[in-house]
């Protein structure tokens, strides 16, 4: 395939396997129904700032419902009932006091599938900042809409055709679209939901590096069903199992010395 | 298709033998044909029906679109048009312009003498708003006063119908002999020199059989149902009725039966008019090359007239049939060899209102009423449609309550619209005491009938709008409401625009509610407000169709086109609306 990013697990290598040094979402004992089915059952898990955490699982296992929990978009189902605690920055994201909206704004998400606006590239783009009211004039929006596109590493690619649709772009050009279109809001953390599932090699290498750089200014939650993508992108990995968290620890460790049967099983690909 | 299936039966043919899978390969081909052929013989009937649908009612409508008029020399007097003798516009404007009609028509018929021929001379071929042209014209100028001039004066409806053909088939043909005129006036005898009259004659004769078949058999049928009843009165009255029946047969047989003498005409056969000399006889008896008749329009001599140069016209239609006699004919048959006769686009159609007089009146009034109604009927239920179902859709908890508004919202687009009428009776006319037959009550009851489909067509578009647009929406932190009003409705917008379509469109062809609400009176002024009593295109469709009248069969029909055109530019606005809403990917 491609050149593998360098993983960077000097410091995570030696924490222990659940605390890590300045974690910027905790999470402790989170429960999710959906109507009476009990999809997550007590998951506790520290999500280190400015690193890449990847959940891993076989599918169904609650991986989506959990990272779901962590900007409340659960909120939109109906059914769904999350219980217990989730921390951003030390602050309760289930309080009731807590505006979701701003919370939201905080903490953006990727779709697994692509998922632009059936408007113009800059309007996708443009759109956050707007409601938010982040830029005062049209040339601080156009500052903010190319700085968003740079680091999403599109806008060589597009900044010839900002009128066009968003839609019109190749699958991999609009995953990364999406991505500008969370950048642009300034969010401390971003939630990737298997971003590369719909994509092919290429595309995910682009993304997957990506990724890599935005470490350096964001913290990144990524769910993925590929155990290479995990080993490749991320610091830490959080082994998700029938609605359970099975086993987390620095990502070397998962793959190398993993505690749990079940992760040996599932990493060596015995199931899922 | 042997060859595209051969390579395929090797590819697929596990556990088939290749001929097996060959077979299934040409029944699956057999059975795509098939349903094609059914598709194409579906649409192809539903296309020919619009096309005979369409065709028919342009066929009917034709007539309606053009309008007769003749071009009379007018010279108005002082004494005429003016009341008191200035030339004012206040003065002017009560004129008597029927009567400088009048004058023109008599100098055009000089021969017309006395005052009943002559009232019937105006009125039977003038249209009671034929004055209307000369009015205009003196009001615009009045220093054409007591100066020559032509206005085009509309024809009543019945001499439309005539020029039009609708009235009675025409035929005419060249006399082949000399004919010899008896006298230029009263009743005279036309002597010719070839056997003129003998196909007339044989015309007749057999015109005179076919009634005393008709009439035997009538009879015969007459017998037959007395035959079943019980004696009594009842059975006297049907054998009584059959033996005048037979009565009547026998003597148009005896007649029949008589060769060489003269065969009377009379009012219930075809009229056969010979023109002749600048005159008109109506004959009144035929015999093989002489013919009686009453002088309808007076000869210029009792000269001889060459072969060619006179010709015999028959009327299919008997005169006892017809709204116009023949001596109306007659006038009408010089007018037009005199060349005042003119056809012209009816411009009045659409420019006027209703009216009792068929020649006069137009659609207009019914295309504002329907415009002004479907102006209220879509700012009423636009808003409150969309936003129903923006709040139905989105915003609602969902519960108990909710889903009872849900059912009932079907449950209302179900509902007979005649029921919305008697609704709007009891609650707008005689709760809130609005004005009985204005665009605005129409308006509001057709909002009331509309809402269900614009809310049912609303709510499916929105729901169709994939959920991964409002998640993205609300995973860079738009509320729930920017993400429905930045994103989903934009979306929806189209199937919103198609689904208020589809109910305006129900809307404008409703009429029974709007019967119930008064919408259905006669109404001659185009509306101007949304309070003025008005009428709308269907409601104008159904109560001209409803007129005895024969020029109104016409209306009626280009009323419809009317309709349909109207339909077609909204549809057409909708879709343009549509487009632009889409090209906002
Ligand atoms: N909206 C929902 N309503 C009901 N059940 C759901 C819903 N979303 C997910 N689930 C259930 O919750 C479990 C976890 O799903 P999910 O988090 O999507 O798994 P994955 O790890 O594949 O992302 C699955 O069993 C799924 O059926
Ligand atoms: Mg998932």
């Amino acid at each position: 395939m491609t050149t593998m990013p360098q993983i960077d697990l000097a410091g995570a290598g030696v924490q222990p396997a659940t605390a890590v040094a300045k974690p910027k979402v905790v999470a402790r004992d989170v429960n999710v129904h959906y109507g009476e089915k009990h999809a997550l059952h007590n998951v506790s898990i520290d999500i280190p700032e400015q690193a890449v955490t990847a959940f891993i699982g076989p599918s169904g296992c609650g991986k989506s419902t959990f990272l779901r929990c962590i900007n409340r978009m659960n909120d939109t189902i109906a059914s769904c009932r999350v219980t217990g605690r989730i921390e951003l920055d030390g602050e309760d994201i289930y309080d009731r006091s807590l505006d979701v909206v701003q919370l939201r704004a905080r903490v953006g998400m990727v779709f697994q599938k692509p998922n632009p606006f059936p408007k113009s590239i800059y309007e996708n783009v443009a759109y956050g900042p707007r409601i938010h009211g982040l830029a005062q004039s049209k040339a601080e929006l156009d500052e903010i809409v190319e700085r968003s596109l740079k680091r999403a590493s599109l806008f060589e690619e597009v900044k010839d055709r900002l009128d066009a649709p968003g839609t019109g772009l190749s699958g991999g050009q609009q995953q990364r679209l999406c991505i500008a279109r969370a950048i642009a809001v300034s969010p401390e953390v971003i939630l990737m939901d298997e971003p590369c599932s719909a994509l092919d090699p290429i595309a995910t290498a682009r993304i997957e590096e990506l990724i890599d750089e935005l470490r350096e200014n964001y913290t990144i939650v990524i769910v993925t069903h590929s155990m290479q993508q995990a080993a490749r992108v991320s610091q830490r990995t959080a082994f998700f199992h029938l609605g359970k968290l099975v086993e987390q620890g620095p990502t070397e460790h998962i793959f190398t010395t993993p505690e749990d049967k079940r992760t040996q099983d599932y990493i060596t690909g015995r199931f899922g | 298709m042997t060859d595209l299936a051969a390579p395929l039966t090797r590819a697929s043919g596990a556990g088939l033998s290749p001929d097996a899978a060959r077979a299934r390969i040409r029944r699956r081909y057999r059975a795509e044909a098939r349903f094609r052929l059914y598709g194409m013989l579906a649409v192809g009937f539903a296309a020919l029906m619009l096309v005979v649908l369409i065709a028919d009612v342009v066929n009917k409508a034709w007539p309606a679109f053009f309008e007769t008029r003749v071009r009379l020399g007018v010279t108005p007097t002082l004494e005429q048009v003016s009341t008191d003798g200035k030339l004012e516009r206040t003065s002017l404007m009560g004129g008597d312009y029927d009567a400088v009609l009048r004058t023109s028509l008599q100098e055009l018929f000089p021969g017309v003498k006395d005052r009943a021929s002559r009232r019937k001379l105006f009125n039977d071929l003038l249209s009671t708003g034929a004055s209307a042209a000369v009015r205009e014209r003196v009001l615009a100028d009045p220093s054409l006063v007591g100066k020559t001039f032509t206005v085009p004066a509309l024809l009543d409806d019945a001499a439309d119908l005539y020029f039009k053909g609708l009235m009675t088939g025409r035929s005419e043909r060249g006399g082949r002999g000399t004919l010899i005129p008896s006298a230029t006036t009263g009743e005279i005898t036309l002597t010719s020199t070839a056997d003129d009259f003998s196909a007339d004659l044989a015309d007749t004769k057999r015109a005179l059989a076919a009634t005393a078949r008709s009439l035997r058999r009538e009879a015969e049928r007459l017998l037959r149902s007395a035959a079943a009843l019980p004696a009594g009165d009842e059975r006297a009255r049907l054998e009584q009725q059959a033996a005048e029946i037979v009565a009547q047969a026998a003597d148009k047989e005896q007649r029949l039966a008589a060769t060489g003498g003269a065969e009377p005409l009379d009012a219930s056969e075809p009229s056969k008019l010979v023109v002749l000399d600048g005159g008109i006889i109506k004959l009144t008896s035929l015999g093989t090359n002489e013919a009686t008749g009453i002088v309808l329009a007076p000869l210029a001599s009792t000269q001889p007239a060459a072969a060619g140069s006179w010709k015999v016209v028959t009327l299919d239609q008997p005169e006892a049939n017809r709204k116009l006699g023949d001596q109306q004919i007659a006038w009408l048959e010089q007018l037009r060899d005199k060349g005042l006769v003119e056809r012209a686009f009816a411009t009045r159609f659409f420019t006027s209102g209703d009216s009792r007089e068929p020649e006069q009146a137009g659609i207009l009034g019914g295309l504002v009423g329907s415009a002004l109604t479907m102006l209220v009927t879509l700012v009423l239920c636009l808003p409150v449609g969309v936003g129903a179902a923006i709040y139905l859709e989105e915003f609602a908890p969902k519960n108990r309550l909710t889903d009872l508004v849900e059912v009932n919202i079907n449950n209302l687009a179900a509902v007979p619209s005649i029921v919305f009428g008697l609704l709007g009776l009891a609650v707008f006319l005689n709760f809130f005491g609005l004005p009985r037959s204005a665009p605005l009550v129409g308006g509001l009851v057709l909002a009331l009938l509309v809402l269900p489909t614009i809310i049912i067509a609303s709510r499916a578009a929105l729901k169709a709008v994939p959920p991964s647009i409002r998640e993205g929406a609300l995973g860079i932190g738009a509320s729930h409401q920017q993400a429905v009003f930045h994103h989903v409705l934009p979306l929806a917008m189209p199937g919103i625009m198609t689904g208020t379509i589809i109910g305006m469109a129900h809307a404008l062809g409703e009429t029974a509610p709007l019967l119930l609400i008064g919408m259905v009176a006669f109404i001659v002024d185009v509306p101007a407000a949304v309070t003025d009593a008005a009428t709308v295109l269907p409601v104008q469709i159904f109560l001209w169709s409803d007129l005895p009248e024969a020029a109104f069969q016409a209306k009626t029909a280009g009323a419809i086109i009317v309709l349909l055109v109207f339909l077609f530019i909204m549809n057409g606005v909708a879709i343009l609306l549509r487009r632009r809403f889409e090209r906002r990917w």
